[in-house]
């Protein structure tokens, strides 16, 4: 058998990941493709507020009379686009500074886990806020601001394992080859320490659309951008009358980020066989 | 005769020594994002009385001290910041310092409660499904926790409002106490009791899920052990060994986990207190978006760092006692 199929047979020999797997698949179809099928404006007032779901309005509309299932749609989108960005960000920041560490060790070591150590320290969603709101707040700098404040994780665990290969023969060998600093830690090291880190930065991408979505649903998302957190927000104000307003967003959130967990666990299980959680 | 210092006291005083270095970097980070940001208070805060001219700001702007050179301004912030001077809350109109210690209290409350929750129902659930692995009850437990790990706790928060006090009428919706209410002393701990239940286990329902799958997997690791072999040799009942001998070396990567986390809860108590209008650090950060006073928001982002380092220290505190190895390391 191939590499890459046993690797898949591995990937999905549980249910729970296959369940996660179809589950995303479908996210992200509805999330491509849904607002060029269902070209219903968001921000539009199409009827009465508050309706419940009928034929013209699968999901009902809001408080304004805006169709949810539209706002549902695209929200798909913002949630996927800046989860999967802000991991991709925080990923490649903490690579670069866990890498920087573990490899040279000493001074450097010291310095930058002293700066991690900090930003683990201070209560992340309270400096996420200020980032934003001292800055605009576009899509741009909230998903930069997410990726700003979630590498920590990252950079430790990348850290641990360049320290554990910085002194091993092949690395040795590399050195005595000439290579330079960066050559090893990028085309030598890297590639080895890879799995655990695609693990990390998936399971990011789910606690990155969590952040999003606390963000947006106290109103620091794009104005122009609908987002599930933004629509829990606005079904907030009518929750005694109108509770499946704020409930049907948040459903969508747990089933997004539900799936990107049981991928991730999936994931982690494939490619760490020996790590393997019982 | 040498003086020697006991080893607790050494271990304590360098943890209470990090809390300096921590409060710099902040300031330092506070300082840069102000001046990166467009605009200065003193825009903001003709803003937000309606406008005014361009002399006007510029008077504004002298007389806050704006006027003066960066390097000037950054010193006389951080020793300001060091001398616990955070500012004045221009749109509130009293000092920062003042201001986010009148709402330390509720924090601490609502935040020590739900932790302190967390912990024992995820360390008690961890260990029933540890001893029953691989049983449907673990299964289903497995499955509770990933579902729980993955819903935002702010629209729990609103799910348990509708259910629990618009739906039965049991529970209240927000806010601390009555407003109003003319209670006894008891009856005024009661009522902020009642007040307490939702937030807290709201707030708790996500780390439970957090320190169960831990303290799960922790345990049957140190079920392989050695000595739990021997044990069970000696003819120890299996409720013992997993209670007694098991759960005690189980429990020390799930109270270090509840440690690095509560940077991590005072940030989720932010949602939490904004639904359920708790009168803590977390609304007041919302009450200060709002309000965009960004010298409170700087302000309690230096508290709020301190408060987790002195956290941290009492849990660093349990974990010594728990295992007397980590004092002496």
């Amino acid at each position: 058998m191939s590499r890459s199929s046993d690797f898949l047979r591995r990937l999905f020999s549980s249910w729970t990941t296959a369940l996660g797997a179809v589950l995303l698949f479908i996210i992200v179809v509805a999330a491509i493709f849904g607002p060029i099928v269902y070209t219903v404006d968001p921000f539009e007032m199409l009827g009465r507020p508050a309706q419940l779901p009928s034929a013209r309005f699968p999901l009902g509309t809001d408080v304004s009379g805006r169709d949810i299932l539209a706002g549902i749609l695209n929200g798909a989108r913002v949630s996927l686009i800046v989860g999967l960005a802000a991991s991709l960000g925080a990923t490649l920041i903490g690579i670069v500074i866990g890498a920087l560490s573990g490899y040279f060790g000493g001074l450097i070591d010291d310095t930058l886990m002293r700066i991690t150590d900090f930003f683990l320290t201070v209560p992340n969603f309270v400096l996420l806020l200020v980032i934003v709101s001292v800055f605009t707040s576009t899509i741009e700098v909230i998903t930069l601001a997410i990726a700003f404040v979630s590498w920590p994780s990252v950079a430790r665990l990348v850290r641990s394992e360049f320290a554990s290969h910085a002194s091993r023969e092949y690395v040795h060998a590399c050195r005595g080859l000439g290579m330079s600093h960066m050559e090893i830690m990028g085309r030598q090291i890297l590639p080895n320490v890879m799995a655990p880190i695609i693990v990390v930065s998936s399971l990011m991408v789910a606690s990155a659309i969590l952040t999003e979505a606390g963000l947006s649903f106290l109103g620091l998302s794009d104005p122009d951008i609908v987002s599930w957190g933004y629509m829990i927000g606005v079904g907030r104000t009518v929750l005694r009358s109108a509770w499946w307003m704020a409930a049907i967003p948040g459903v969508m959130i747990v089933l997004a980020v539900l799936a990107i967990n049981l991928v991730g666990e999936g994931l982690n299980d494939a490619l760490n066989p020996r790590m393997r959680q019982r | 005769m040498a003086f020697s210092i006991p080893p607790f006291l050494q271990f304590m005083f360098r943890r209470v020594l990090q809390i300096i270095p921590v409060v710099i970097a902040i300031a330092a980070l506070n300082f840069l994002l102000l001046s990166l940001a467009p605009g200065d208070a003193a825009d903001v805060i003709s803003a937000n009385n309606g406008g005014a001219s361009a002399e006007e700001v510029q008077a504004l702007r002298e007389s806050l001290g704006l006027d003066r050179p960066m390097i000037v301004q950054f010193f006389s912030y951080m020793g300001g910041v060091l001398t616990l001077d955070l500012g004045q809350s221009y749109v509130r109109g009293m000092p920062v310092l003042d201001l986010v210690m009148s709402r330390v209290p509720a924090t601490l409350l609502l935040m020590v409660t739900s932790l302190a929750l967390a912990v024992l129902a995820g360390i008690l659930l961890g260990i029933l499904s540890s001893t029953r692995y691989g049983s449907l009850l673990d299964r289903v437990m497995s499955i509770i926790s990933l579902l729980l790990y993955s819903t935002p706790h702010f629209w729990l928060a609103l799910m348990m409002i509708v259910f629990f006090s618009v739906h039965l009428g049991l529970l209240p919706s927000g806010n601390i106490a009555t407003i109003g209410g003319d209670f006894s002393f008891l009856g005024r701990v009661w009522d902020v009791f009642v007040h307490l239940i939702l937030p807290a286990v709201t707030m708790a329902m996500f780390y439970i899920a957090v320190y169960m799958r831990l303290m799960r997997s922790s345990m049957l690791e140190v079920l392989d052990l050695d000595y739990i072999t021997a044990a069970r040799a000696r003819g120890a009942s299996e409720k013992k060994i997993a209670y007694s001998h098991a759960a005690r070396n189980a429990l020390l990567p799930v109270v270090t986990l509840a440690g690095v986390q509560i940077g991590h809860a005072l940030g989720g108590s932010v949602l939490i207190e904004t639904v359920f209008g708790w009168p803590g650090l977390g609304r007041l950060v919302y009450e200060s978006l709002l309000e965009r006073d960004t010298n409170t928001l700087m302000g309690i982002l230096v508290v709020s760092s301190v408060l987790v380092i002195v956290v941290s220290l009492c849990i660093d505190l349990v974990c010594g006692l728990l295992d007397p190895r980590i004092v002496h390391k």
